[in-house]
């Protein structure tokens, strides 16, 4: 049978591959997408635990999570197009103009 | 055993897509995978019982999310393959594993040490979504209206930053266009 160890272990390998994502990547759309992984796995584990344990916080929890990424979404392609129309470029690489 | 299975597959599946997600260096491959992961995503929670949770997972990310990203994607250059310089590939992946296993176990300690209470149990014989509204709109008042707010804010800041100057183009390079333009006055 399926148990709570099992969702846990599913979301902490989601939630590693978003890690990995969020540390090798340098283009920053990509950098976006894997934040988006992160906080799905997240959600998983909410929904797991709250499942399990028979409770609603854990969900209630989930939809403020989905409101945050959505709101997130929207304000950092906003900030993207404006980077791009400044710089031509994502690459965190050429942003970065301060040199130490 | 039918949940089993769905269990298996939809993690299998999802593991699957998600590492294509943070590997691809493709765009479009990176961005469709990452949607067909929210749509199998949205299938755990159709397994754990949070029906609501999993049509909300289906409209926002699905639908509202991803439709925004392949907008901006019409702003960027899609079909280029992107170049990054990785560093060291093995320090990341060892350094993102190590963190996440860190911060699962210090976040799933209350767990196991069965402290945990539930606060606004399930009841019974009544559906997901009904169960949801009763909370949400009884103890979570608040912090559902000033999500709202935050959504709000999002959405004129949004318009604010991506709004200006929409009637020019962003990947062809403005001298050709001025090119055009003298053209056109030369006539």
């Amino acid at each position: 049978m399926i148990g709570l160890s099992h969702y846990l272990i599913v979301s902490a390998i989601i939630f590693s591959i978003g890690l990995v994502g969020v540390l090798r990547r340098r283009n920053l759309l990509m950098l976006f997408f894997a934040t988006e992984v992160m906080l799905n796995a997240v959600n998983i584990a909410f929904a797991a635990i709250s499942h399990y344990y028979n409770d609603l916080t854990g969900q209630m929890f989930a939809f403020f999570i989905v409101a945050i990424a959505a709101s997130e979404v929207a304000v950092g392609l906003g900030l993207l197009i404006i980077l791009f129309k400044k710089y031509g470029s994502l690459d965190l690489d050429d942003l970065a103009n301060m040199k130490g | 055993m039918y949940e089993i299975v769905a269990f298996y597959l939809f993690s299998a599946l999802t593991i699957g897509l998600f590492s294509v997600t943070v590997m691809s260096s493709n765009l479009l491959y990176a961005m469709t995978s990452l949607a067909a992961g929210m749509v199998l995503i949205s299938g755990f929670f159709f397994l754990l019982g949070a029906d609501f949770l999993g049509a909300v997972q289906l409209i926002v990310y699905v639908g509202a999310v991803m439709a925004l990203y392949s907008f901006a994607m019409m702003f960027f250059d899609a079909t280029r393959d992107i170049k990054e310089k990785n560093t060291n590939d093995a320090l990341v992946f060892l350094l993102g594993g190590m963190s996440a296993l860190m911060l699962v176990l210090m976040f799933s300690a209350p767990i196991f040490s069965e402290n945990v209470q539930a606060l606004y149990p399930m009841t019974e014989g009544v559906g997901n979504a009904q169960d949801v509204g009763m909370v949400l709109f009884t103890k979570y008042l608040i912090p559902f209206e000033v999500a709202a707010l935050m959504l709000l804010v999002a959405m004129i800041s949004g318009i604010i930053l991506a709004g200006k100057k929409m009637d020019s183009s962003l990947t062809e390079d403005m001298d050709a266009d001025d090119e055009i333009m003298i053209v056109k006055d030369e006539k």
